[in-house]
């Protein structure tokens, strides 16, 4: 559940060595707080303090990463401004704290934190939650644990470096013990730590690293676990949306007699969006929304379909540049991708409540202080946000739809006009049909190769309508540039994300965004999973160019030796090159993005009416792994996102018109298409902690690919390749 | 509006809702049994799988009024007291992600299992390749429900 950011009086603080920042908040029991950097005024005051001379840190205004409670019970409450999607971050960051702290596992809760502007950065994705977050968390809860062994100290009358902790206990040479619980009172008045507050080195730790089961399990299972339409928010009536039948096609007219006389029909009202019916179950508002007479303007998309985009994207690509001197033979591949919707398994949903000039907002947003201005500017509100109240909601899945915030906007604005709360759901083909899209795009990929089979560059020109970052990258400075810049903030993140991780002489990428007005969004890997992509397949083809082996020509030019050493694990523990049957044969790709290398080796079957997959091997390096398991569920998961994308799901446009609207046409794969073993080998080169959310995806599509083309000796250059429609 | 009894998670249940009301919305909206989810409305997505008379159904697609009399049970009502033996095994195989389909998928599994205690690969891709679980735990699901198949032959021959 939600939470909501104490009054923040901090009465002590001290700063880490490693450059964070950590202070008690001014509370009955052990709170400590913690934020990235010592750039800030704020945190020389706590400095100072630290030293016993300077202040407090009394600012209301002092921004933070999260905070850590103990309470008298010994329940150890972990808040941070990020929203559980089925990522597992729950877990990692109990997993955290429960370490640095010596607490068990279940003593710790971790909760989602309500819209702040305190909060540093609060948005989920760029697969920062863990290398962002871990170090803060670990200061912050080595810091409580510090100051709970030198309460225990004073308690006993003995030095504090003579007490050990464990399982959530200080406990001394004599035997004595005392719980968290019991201490945290005290510890919350303890001035200046005895003991260091350093982190453990990774090496002794116990539970970090450990393959650990979801601390949520247990509820999901149960059908305890509550998502936004599950929660009991008295008085709260089901809502549904009319909506255009093009892409932001507008109101024009309607007409709701025959709807408002429908049985359970509590009120009709129009909305920027559509038309929204309540009703006293959603199967009545449904029924009522169908018995709607709306008249709808076109959206601005109404003259474009699949082979009008294609073309365009294809327009932007231009002339070839200049090859590089001595160049003897210049390949070039072309590459199509589709539209994506991210169909998360919960459509998107949103409950509200607005009463005079304050709003309550529950929904699983990514970026709740996003939703708070959309919400509080729909409102009217936009000087005040802070009337807007968001709570996170544990979300069925994102993928990067929840930066989003449509449903949060209508549900305010149906509450508001309908004088009572509201739980507003997208149904399925809302949610297809109606979504922000990761956008289709057009590649030419260049290679250039010289004398004696020389790579002498590799030009990459990118054709890609312009995803809407409208959120930014999750601070209020980028989010202002996404909503006013939004060509620009693209580009940054293109040219901030996109490498090319060989030595292949001179190396160009270029985005050419397109204005295309059908709504983008971020998707799993964003832009590497169309230009990472695109690059590893044609590594392939220049392989065949040359007449060499994929792996080893890889190996050759990879820049990285953690590249190097997730290519030699997956090829070995893959068995690359092992003999195959007919119609069957291997792939390879790679990748290196947020701190982490990973290879993808697939073996697919191409004797079959369809491609099977026959098997997934993943070699990943992601530094430390908190909870290996967690990390091999979301590379399982992103394999099989790569592998439905890649052979079968794609949407296609007619006259501005999503065509799929539901599972039964956007072909995500199912269980028999899956094989029968997608399996995950670490390798760790060192203790930093890489990104996980999108690293499985881009590199697991370009071994498929591969594997198919080397299946059967056709490069595969228009996604997906089982599309019949397009 | 006519009234309808039947059994829910084992206890008797009346509620007076439109003939054509499908189940879902009954649970969920009138009863407040959240469980079975909402993923399509149309029977393709498989999010809220739940038992009739112990076989598993789709309750978005099943009017109220074909139920009266029998027995409606969801995920809720499945392990009584404790957790029934897939429920443990997807906690052992750590199968959830999002979590959103998994009550769906398990009342699947579950019904797979009473029809088929011992199901190959293929009869469990056969069943299972009805429920959509959008995060990919396909192979970890495929692992718990050999699991629990195997922790209720164990427990069935006393084992």
């Amino acid at each position: 559940m939600a939470d909501t950011l104490k009054p923040d009086v901090a009465v002590s603080g001290r700063v880490d060595r490693r450059r964070f920042l950590t202070w008690v908040v001014a509370s009955p029991t052990l709170m400590v707080a913690a934020r990235l950097g010592l750039d800030v005024p704020s945190a020389s005051a706590a400095e100072a303090n630290a030293t016993g001379a300077g202040e407090a840190v009394t600012s209301n205004e002092t921004a933070l990463d999260l905070y850590i409670a103990i309470g008298s019970d010994g329940r150890v409450l972990a808040t941070l401004p990020r929203t559980e999607m089925g990522q597992g971050i729950t877990t990692g960051v109990a997993m955290l704290v429960a370490e640095e702290l010596d607490a068990g596992l279940g003593s710790v809760e971790v909760r989602s934190a309500d819209a702040d502007p305190r909060w540093l950065i609060q948005l989920t994705g760029m697969s920062s939650t863990m290398r962002y977050l871990a170090g803060p968390l670990r200061a912050a809860a080595a810091d409580a644990r510090a100051r709970l062994v030198t309460a225990a100290a004073h308690r006993w009358g003995v030095s504090a470096s003579s007490l050990s902790t464990a399982n959530g206990e200080v406990i001394a040479p004599d035997g004595r013990r005392a719980g968290y619980g019991e201490l945290a009172q005290d510890a919350a008045g303890v001035w200046l730590p005895e003991i260091s507050s350093e982190p453990k080195d990774p090496s002794a730790y116990t539970v970090v690293g450990q393959p650990t089961g979801r601390v949520d399990a247990r509820d999901i299972v149960t059908g305890a676990a509550r998502y936004t339409l599950d929660l009991s928010i008295p008085g709260a009536v089901p809502v549904v949306v009319a909506r255009p039948p093009t892409l932001r096609g507008s109101l024009q007219s309607f007409d709701a007699s025959a709807a408002s006389a429908m049985p359970g029909v509590v009120g009709v009202v129009p909305l920027p969006t559509g038309v929204a019916v309540a009703a006293q179950t959603f199967a009545q508002a449904l029924a009522a929304r169908d018995a709607l007479r709306i008249s709808w303007t076109l959206g601005p998309a109404s003259q474009l379909s699949d082979a009008d985009i294609r073309i365009k994207l294809r327009d932007q690509i231009g002339p070839r540049p200049l090859a590089p001197l001595f160049t003897l033979k210049t390949l070039e591949g072309r590459f199509d991708f589709p539209y994506l919707a991210h169909a998360p398994m919960e459509t998107q949903s949103c409950v509200a409540s607005v009463v005079g000039n304050r709003a309550e907002i529950w929904s699983g947003v990514q970026d709740p202080k996003f939703a708070q201005r959309e919400v509080a500017a729909a409102l009217g509100w936009a000087l005040t946000p802070q009337w807007v109240t968001v709570h996170p909601v544990r979300a069925g899945g994102g993928f990067g739809r929840r930066f989003f915030t449509e449903a949060p906007v209508e549900a305010a604005l149906a509450s508001r006009a309908l004088g009572r709360p509201v739980k507003l759901m997208w149904t399925r083909n809302d949610d297809m049909r109606h979504g922000h899209y990761r956008p289709a795009s057009h590649h030419r990929v260049l290679a250039y190769i010289g004398p004696f089979g020389t790579i002498l560059g590799w030009h990459h020109r990118a054709a890609i309508p312009t995803v809407e970052f409208p959120h930014g990258y999750g601070d209020l400075v980028t989010a202002i540039f996404g909503e006013l810049l939004p060509e620009l903030t693209s580009a940054l993140f293109f040219t901030l994300t996109q490498h090319v991780p060989y030595h292949f002489g001179l190396v160009s990428q270029e985005l050419r965004e397109t204005s295309i007005p059908i709504p983008t969004a971020s998707f799993r890997s964003v832009f590497t999973s169309q230009v990472g992509v695109a690059n590893e397949i044609f590594v392939d083809q220049l392989a065949r160019e040359l007449g060499r082996d994929p792996v080893a020509l890889r190996r050759s030019q990879l820049k990285s030796n953690r590249l190097k050493a997730v290519l030699d694990k997956v090829t070995l523990e893959g068995q690359w090159g092992r003999p195959l049957p007919p119609g069957v044969a291997q792939g390879v790709a790679v990748l290196e993005e947020w701190d982490s290398a990973i290879a993808h080796l697939v073996e697919v079957d191409v004797t079959g009416a369809e491609p099977k997959v026959l098997r997934v091997v993943i070699a990943a390096d992601v530094g430390l792994p908190i909870n290996p398991k967690s990390v091999e569920a979301q590379l399982q998961g992103a394999a099989v996102d790569a592998m439905s994308t890649t052979l079968s799901a794609g949407l296609h446009i007619d006259a501005g018109a999503v065509r799929e609207g539901s599972f039964a046409d956007y072909r995500w794969l199912r269980m028999k298409h899956i094989p029968a073993e997608i399996r995950v080998h670490f390798v760790r080169s060192d203790d930093r902690i890489g990104g996980v959310g999108e690293l499985g995806y881009p590199s697991a599509a370009a071994a498929l690919a591969n594997a198919l083309a080397r299946a059967t000796g056709t490069m595969p250059t228009r996604f997906p390749i089982l599309d019949a429609g397009a | 509006m006519p009234a309808y009894h039947f059994t829910l998670n084992g206890e008797a249940v009346s509620v007076e809702v439109a003939t054509d009301l499908p189940l879902l919305w009954v649970l969920r909206d009138v009863l407040g049994v959240t469980g079975p989810k909402y993923g399509c409305g149309v029977g393709v997505c498989g999010a809220c799988t739940s038992h009739l008379d112990g076989q598993a159904f789709r309750p978005c697609i099943q009017p109220v009024s074909g139920v009266v009399g029998r027995q409606v049970t969801t995920i809720e009502g499945l392990g009584g007291e404790g957790l029934h033996p897939v429920q443990q095994a997807w906690i052992a195989e750590d199968v959830a992600q999002c979590g959103f389909c998994q009550p769906g998928q398990i009342m699947a599994a579950v019904g797979l299992l009473s029809q088929n205690p011992n199901p190959s690969d293929a009869e469990i891709d056969a069943v299972m390749s009805e429920n959509v679980c959008r995060c990919g735990t396909y192979v970890r699901i495929r692992a718990a429900i050999k699991r629990a198949a195997q922790a209720l032959r164990d427990a069935g021959t006393g084992g």
